[in-house]
């Protein structure tokens, strides 16, 4: 698809099932769904109570250099879980960088790239402000009724803000602390793109270095909407299922199945490091053990235009992923027939499902009922802008395995999608494609196949 | 000209915005040449007791009867409603309304918008409300009846950064790779840049891109102001932003959208489009310093421009015009000045540059759109807007930044710098259109 090959070396995967590729793949393999009540905030009162949450033994110290602590601070949680992302992937990729010298306490050896050879790309979502900190100020500026009154918080509540109070919240924080901690001065950039940002941030990062503007780059998405604000704008979209507390979590998301209902917010993402494939293979001349996971072998970006919900659903065809998935498959320059498995985006929500199913079908024609299909919103939940960072991660884990992972929640498939549900298994697998469509219709598509 | 001949040539063909100086392409463009300051009273939100109660509001303007159906855009909050009347500009000046564009799959869109306005009233009625002052945090049950009595899921949904784009999308039948990144001030910019990549690549045959954005709101002033990063002179709003000036005190608020159409050379051409300008160079870099400074000798700014310039072909002796990012803080103008100074060397002092903030104030995402505009109708008239309020001089920024008074000259290509909060820097080359 580029000028130069691009293989994925590193991946940093954070979410529900813990972090780490191992964590990740473990959770794939067991087809576990580890969903529970909301632990961050109490949300009972929510329409949607649940939620895959990153496990509470993260420590934020294990990732950041002690020279770092300060800075750490002013981070909302996505960019703390996409400082944790990058510093997984640069281990994951062997790679050494200035962020693992100074974790690592290894000063007497260098970064292995140039600092204007590293690049980032990363997908963001709308940070919402932490309730407490800003409350405990806003509620300062009440009046005498015990009213917010603006004219107080202008004269002086706003003073019990941190004087840095915008930059936790800014979406490119996570590139820019990502950046300053692997000393990347290449290009970087963030895309805000819903659900599709990790997968178009790939994307672009592949075109990125294949134009020969960066050899690495650090790329993904990461995003935690587990905050009051957050999930409410979620359930206000209608993708999360409407659950009574005696719903049980591990099984209500059935993506494709014909009782879905709705998808379960999760947390989390993965940062991937993308290497150009001559500087990985220099690299390797030294690191003999290195190897990559995948090439990444086509990509395509598409629009839904459906003026009935104002692209809040797909259309029911699926046209434009349907679209996206034909532009991927020829940028590979494969066939339907030459895909093995599936990670698609499987909301678990009836007009989301049906309008990938009639996508696939459509781009898949009669190689359609033999394709592997393998959602993994059960195992990890919906997770905004780290979506397809996790979809990523599971196909790029599935390549290196050479195994489907386990399906679950799926007893009463869609028509003619080999989705039903069945444990992991060892699968010959050359070539692997990725799906997502964001609230808003942009959609994505990525093939990735073996190195 | 194009010095590498397997990659296609990326002309711009429509333009359009909506600022604080009106919302016309050639009305904004003489108030610029005439130095008037769009700056007034903030009027969205009572501000009157906030440390800064002034900016660039977006005047007057109605997005209703630029559209196709009113009723896909019902809700949309003001950063979309700029965008689609920026588009719809530049969509119309581009002859496309007339034409048409074959395929919907070969028009994307690439914007940097940011995200729309919270609705804070209902915002603050559930934190507040909500605020269990012995534990000191919010109780989210009473949290929630409010926020969801309160709060409107359309006009939630709506904040989301994406949502210009989605509307943009729908409004043009955009079917192809549509994206929107948002690296604070520099986003808009590194939209232009990005676009005109996949332009470049072929992927596509048409783009329209650019940004909208505004952070005039409570809490956006409130973040501005506690990173004592706006002016406060509150008693000369108009005279408040002064890049460059020893005096300055910070940057001023400004909200807008700056949209451009982008095509393939093949493709104006074979539809017969007026060609405004050619797209030739993009760099974009990191700072990787500090969050909040940028690097004191400027390093990302510096490889931005240079990536920008190998990436057209060009050296710093074919730049005539520089669009400075000039913000008015003191940091920016200085540092950017120093990074200019080590890019091109002994000439920097004699390439003018100017920021048009002085006059629009500062349009956070949409800045860098909005000035890319500036750059080509520059090229298209001879003349280059002044940077107003400029009477200190700065021993620091000793450039020639075209002081309060418009000048003509011949311009041929221009430099267009945008930087973020963060470190994100980005720099786009735009030349006249040569057949050659």
């Amino acid at each position: 698809m580029s000028l130069r090959d691009v293989v994925i070396s590193g991946i940093g995967p954070v979410c529900g099932q813990g972090l780490g590729a191992s964590a990740l793949w473990q959770g794939l393999l067991d087809g576990r769904g580890r969903f529970g009540p909301i632990r961050a905030f109490d949300a009972s009162a929510f329409a949607s109570p649940f939620a895959s949450e990153v496990p509470e033994d993260f420590k934020l110290r294990d990732y950041v250099p002690k020279s770092y602590r300060k800075a750490a601070k002013v981070m909302a949680r996505d960019i703390e879980l996409a400082v944790a992302g990058a510093q997984l992937a640069a281990q994951d990729a062997g790679v050494l960088t200035r962020a693992r010298i100074d974790l690592e306490g290894i000063a007497d050896r260098a970064p292995q790239y140039e600092s204007p050879r590293m690049g980032a790309q990363i997908g963001a979502g709308l940070i919402a402000s932490d309730l407490d900190e800003l409350t405990s100020a806003l509620a300062g500026a009440r009046d005498q009724a015990g009213q917010f009154d603006i004219h107080l918080w202008g004269e002086r509540g706003i003073n019990d803000l941190t004087p840095l109070w915008l930059l936790k919240y800014l979406p490119n924080m996570l590139a820019c602390h990502v950046t300053i901690l692997h000393d990347a001065q290449g290009p970087s950039n963030t895309i805000t793109c819903g659900e599709v940002s990790a997968l178009h941030s790939v994307g672009e990062a592949t075109r990125l270095i294949g134009r020969g503007a960066v050899d690495l780059c650090f790329c993904g998405g990461m995003e935690s909407k587990i905050n009051p604000m957050s999930h409410l704008r979620q359930i206000f979209t209608g993708r999360l299922l409407e659950a009574s507390a005696d719903i049980d979590p591990a099984t209500a998301l059935r993506p494709f199945d014909r009782k879905a209902a709705g998808s379960i917010a999760g947390e989390g993402g993965a940062i991937l490091i993308l290497e150009a494939l001559e500087t990985f293979e220099r690299r390797r001349q030294e690191q003999t053990s290195l190897q990559a996971y995948a090439r990444i072998k086509g990509y395509a970006a598409t629009q839904t235009l459906n003026p009935k919900t104002r692209n809040l659903t797909p259309d029911s065809e699926g046209t434009a992923i349907a679209m996206a998935i034909r532009l991927a498959l020829e940028d590979a320059r494969i066939a339907p027939e030459d895909v093995d498995l599936v990670i698609p985006f499987g909301a678990g929500h009836p007009a989301y499902d049906s309008a990938e199913r009639n996508a696939l079908a459509s781009a898949f024609g009669s190689a359609l009922p033999e394709l592997r299909i393998c959602p993994i919103r059960p195992m990890v939940g919906l997770c905004g802008a780290g979506t397809g960072g996790l979809d990523l991660c599971a196909a790029v884990l599935a390549l290196h395995h050479q195994a489907q992972p386990a399906v679950i929640n799926c007893d009463e498939p869609l028509t003619d999608l080999n989705v039903a549900s069945g444990p992991s298994r060892p699968a010959k697998i050359e070539h692997v494609l990725v799906l997502g469509t964001a609230l808003g219709g942009q959609n994505a598509a990525i093939v990735l196949s073996r190195p | 000209m194009n010095t590498h001949p397997s990659r296609r040539r990326v002309v711009v063909t429509g333009l359009g915005w909506v600022t604080p100086l009106g919302h016309e392409l050639e009305a904004v463009w003489r108030a610029l040449l005439a130095g008037q300051s769009g700056i007034g009273p903030i009027t969205r939100f009572d501000a009157t007791t906030f440390p800064t109660r002034f900016c660039g509001h977006v005047k007057d303007f109605d997005w209703r009867p630029l559209v196709r159906d009113a009723a896909l855009h019902d809700g949309i909050l003001p950063n979309t409603a700029f965008a689609l009347g920026a588009a719809a500009q530049a969509w119309k000046h581009a002859g496309l309304d007339r034409d048409g564009v074959a395929g919907g799959h070969r028009l994307g869109i690439y914007l940097g918008s940011g995200e729309g306005i919270l609705d804070f009233e209902s915002y603050v009625a559930a934190n507040v409300g909500a605020w269990d002052e012995s534990a000191r945090r919010v109780n989210s049950t009473a949290w929630h009846e409010v926020a969801a009595a309160r709060m409107k899921a359309a006009g939630e949904i709506e904040q989301e950064a994406n949502m210009p784009l989605t509307h943009l999308a729908l409004e043009f039948g955009a079917m192809g790779p549509c994206s929107n990144c948002l690296t604070a001030c520099a986003a808009s910019t590194q939209a232009i840049g990005e676009a005109a990549a996949l332009l470049r690549e072929g992927k596509v045959d048409v783009m329209i891109s650019g940004g909208a954005h505004t952070m005039i709101h409570p809490l956006g002033v409130t973040g501005f102001n506690r990173l004592t990063a706006l002016s406060t002179r509150n008693d000369e709003p108009t005279t408040a932003s002064r890049p460059f000036s020893a005096d300055r005190d910070g940057f001023v608020l400004g909200e807008g959208a700056g949209i451009l159409v982008l095509e393939t050379l093949d493709h104006a051409q074979a539809r017969g489009a007026t060609i405004l300008a050619e797209i030739t160079g993009y760099g974009s870099s990191a700072d990787a310093f500090r969050i909040t400074d940028m690097h004191p000798e400027g390093r990302g700014p510096v490889a931005a421009m240079r990536m920008a310039l190998d990436d057209a072909g060009r050296s710093v002796d074919d730049i005539d015009y520089i669009s400075v990012h000039g913000t008015s803080t003191h940091e920016n103008d200085s540092t950017e000045t120093q990074a200019i100074k080590t890019v091109f060397g002994t000439r920097a002092g004699s390439v003018p540059s100017s920021s048009v903030k002085s006059m629009m104030g500062h349009l956070i995402a949409a800045a860098g759109a909005v000035e890319a505009i500036v750059c080509i109708l520059a090229i298209r008239d001879g003349i280059v807007p002044p940077t107003i309020n400029l009477n200190k001089p700065d021993p620091e920024c000793d450039l020639d930044y075209v002081p309060n008074e418009a000048r003509k000259m011949k311009v041929d290509m221009c430099l267009s710098n945008n930087y973020g909060f963060g470190g994100q820097n980005n720099t786009l080359i735009i030349e006249r259109f040569d057949h050659a």
